[in-house]
Order: C-alpha cells, then sequence, then structure tokens
C-alpha cells in the first residue's frame, strides 16, 4: 500500500521519466559515431543543410560527388533569409536530372527545397533573439520530424544547430535513427565555429570533419580528408 | 578601328569587389591617387569598382589622359564575368569572393576589413597567404602590397576532391559495393 502511494506520488514519476531518459540519451550517444555494421542496400532519405556566406558553395561541391542513389530522396534547407542557397541547389539537381533522364515528376521526388526561420539574423538584438530562437527550434522540430531524415549533411551556418538538435531528438524518442555528418567550413582555419564546437563536444556528429590540418591536430575526433574548395 | 583594337586587346583590368559587405576603406584606398597611379605604373589600363552597401562614392575617370580609366556600380549579377575578365582582384576577405577568385586562377589581394568583430576570416586570407596562393592586406597597407606585388611567385590554388569526404560517408553508413 505505502508502496503503491510512493508509485502515484508526482515527484516519483517525473524522476522516473527523466531517468529513462536520460539512459535513453545515454544510448544514443553510446552508439553516436559508431558505423553501421550491416551491409544496406536501401537509399537513405537525406537532409542537407545550407547556409550563405560559403557555406552553400562547400556543401553542394560535397553533394556533387555523393552517389545519388545512394542518398535520395534529398531535402535541400536554407534560412528563410536566403534567396540564393536553394536557387544553386537547384542548380545543380537540375543538371543531374539532367544526366539521369528524370521526368520533371521523378525530380520532385528524388529533390526537394524547404526553408527556416533562422534563430537570429546578423546585427539583432540578443533580448528578441530569444524569441526568435524559439519559434526556430519549434520550426526545425516540425521539418524534422517531417522529413524524419536518415542522414543529416551539414558545414556550419547557424540553422544546423536546431535541426541536427531535432534529429536527435527523434533518435533519443525513437521515431527515426539519423547519422548526422558534420564538415567545418574551410573559412575555420584555427578555431571551430560555434556550430562545430557545439556538436563536436557534444558527439551529436556522427562524424566530425575539418579542412585543415592543423585543425584536426587540436580536435582529434575530427577527420581531415582535404578541402571541399 | 585597329587603334581600337588594339586598345581592346591592351586591356587589363584591376576588378575590386566587397561582396555584400559595406567596406568603404578599401574603396577610398583604391580611389587615391598613389594606389591609382602605381596600378597604372604596374600597366592596369582599367579600375572597376563594385562598391556594395559602402557609401563612398569614388571618383570617375574616362582614362583618356593615359591614366586608369575607373568606374564603379553597387551591385550586379554578373560579377563571376567581372572576375573572369579581370587580371587582378582586390577583395574583401569573404570566403565565397576567395576561392571564386582562386579558381579563376587569377592573381589576387584579399584586403581585411578590420571594423568587423569576429572578423574568423582573416583566419583563411592569412592561410592562403603563407601558402603563397594570394596576398593578404589591410586597407593602409595596400599601397605597398601592391608597389611590391611579385604575381609571379604565387603558386595556383590546387583543385579541390570533396570524394575522400564521400567515400569515407559511404563506408560509414555501410554503403559497401
Amino acid at each position: 500500500m505505502e508502496n503503491a502511494n510512493h508509485l502515484c506520488c508526482p515527484i516519483n514519476i517525473i524522476l522516473f521519466v527523466i531517468s529513462i531518459f536520460v539512459a535513453r540519451v545515454a544510448y544514443v550517444l553510446y552508439w553516436s559515431g559508431k558505423p553501421l555494421r550491416t551491409l544496406i542496400r536501401q537509399p537513405m532519405c537525406t537532409l542537407i543543410i545550407l547556409g550563405s556566406g560559403g557555406h552553400t558553395a562547400e556543401m553542394l561541391n560535397l553533394v556533387a560527388v555523393l552517389e545519388k542513389d545512394k542518398y535520395t530522396p534529398r531535402f535541400y534547407i536554407a534560412a528563410l533569409t536566403d534567396n540564393m542557397s536553394l536557387q544553386k541547389a537547384q542548380v545543380l539537381e537540375e543538371s543531374l536530372a539532367h544526366q539521369m533522364h528524370e521526368s520533371a515528376r521523378e525530380r520532385t521526388e528524388v529533390a526537394q527545397f524547404m526553408k527556416i526561420y533562422r534563430s537570429r539574423e546578423v546585427g539583432q538584438s540578443y533580448l528578441t533573439s530569444v524569441g526568435t530562437t524559439l519559434v526556430a527550434i519549434v520550426h526545425a522540430l516540425w521539418l524534422v520530424f517531417k522529413i524524419k531524415p536518415q542522414v543529416v549533411i551539414c558545414n556550419g551556418p547557424g540553422t544546423c544547430i536546431p535541426l541536427c538538435a531535432a534529429a536527435f531528438l527523434l533518435k533519443v524518442v525513437g521515431i527515426k535513427w539519423s547519422y548526422i555528418f558534420y564538415v567545418e567550413s574551410i573559412a575555420r582555419v584555427k578555431k571551430l565555429s560555434l556550430s562545430g564546437l557545439l556538436l563536436y563536444k557534444s558527439n551529436l556528429a556522427d562524424q566530425f570533419f575539418v579542412q585543415w590540418p592543423q585543425l584536426q591536430k587540436k580536435y582529434p575526433k575530427a577527420h581531415y580528408f582535404g578541402c571541399l574548395m | 578601328m585597329g587603334e581600337a583594337d588594339e586598345c581592346r586587346r591592351m586591356k587589363k583590368t584591376v576588378f575590386v569587389t566587397v561582396g555584400t559587405t559595406c567596406f568603404d576603406a578599401l574603396v577610398k584606398v583604391v580611389d587615391t591617387q598613389q594606389v591609382k597611379e602605381e596600378l597604372a605604373r604596374k600597366g592596369y589600363t582599367h579600375l572597376l569598382i563594385q562598391m556594395g552597401r559602402g557609401s563612398y562614392i569614388p571618383s570617375t575617370s574616362s582614362g583618356e589622359d593615359g591614366s586608369l580609366a575607373v568606374e564603379y556600380f553597387t551591385f550586379s549579377p554578373s560579377i563571376a564575368d567581372y572576375m573572369k575578365s579581370a587580371s587582378l582582384i582586390i577583395s574583401h576577405a569573404g570566403s565565397g569572393s576567395i576561392f571564386e577568385s582562386l579558381q579563376l586562377s587569377k592573381p589576387l589581394i584579399v584586403v581585411v576589413n578590420e571594423d568587423l568583430m569576429d572578423n574568423h576570416q582573416i583566419e583563411l586570407a592569412e592561410e592562403l597567404a603563407e601558402r603563397k596562393h594570394l596576398l593578404f592586406t589591410r586597407p593602409q597597407t595596400l599601397y605597398e602590397t601592391v608597389r611590391t606585388m611579385d604575381l609571379e611567385s604565387r603558386i595556383p590554388y590546387p583543385p579541390a576532391d570533396a570524394t575522400p569526404v564521400a567515400k569515407l560517408m559511404d563506408k560509414f553508413l555501410g554503403f559497401d559495393d
């Protein structure tokens, strides 16, 4: 009787839920960074995060050499205020479709383009950015929940943090397991960007790449395989 | 007619670009007599300035008196074409402009904007300058850089290859063939 009362106590229930959640986070983090052992034949749904200021050009150089039948369908996401990035991705996808002789309908099935609210615009005050960050997080959760990516590729624009966190949450709650690949921008020679540092320290990224050897020495968990640009 | 053809053949343009930023300090310094005369002495005939969101308007010149012909504009969708036809590019430190110039294997002087806070892009320009792919300077030392530049000693930027990264991703995901 006493025991039952104990269990019904809301604090106990909350503690129980929290400990399950923590155990699950630890479990997911334990498996992060470990390669998939089984051979897969199925293409994987891929989320590609773009961003202005050179990020998109690097990312598209990587996407251009990925084998398209493995990374399909592809969802491109850029910030709402970024007009150029999705356009450049569309040009790349069109040239790919042209090579593969795909129809316009097939093309919309393999590649889709989306926009996301940014947590903070350049020059925005920190006070108002609390509100906009919340909006950005909810939007990221919604987009990732809709896409349910199996692979996430990003190289450091601010929007990649809420999107990667959302992908991680989907892993934790067991909706969809995904692999996060992070390539630090080539503009980072001596220090990681804030996004890079967060993903490196939190172990959220399954594989972490840098584009300069001296950066790899500083962050030994990272890989260095040359430049994307 | 023959004379005009000769002019076109001899045309050597310096293209100055600030991207989408505001970088009046750079526009002001390329507009000085000292820098323009030095560029003319080096054999350049035209100076084209993309001034972005800056407010300083450089003085234009038709160049008929044998000096540099100077033109400017704010933004243009055909920046890539201007870069292609330039003989020398003087650019802000944005990684987009830097790599676009290097991939066209144009001689490049990168001028860092010291008014920007947290200017991590200095790192990139410095590293590429150490590897002799470009020259790296500040607005107040641009004249010296132009005066002493030796374009013969620059090393072309090697074409990048993203396939090793893609291969590792494939392997990690079990896409082994």
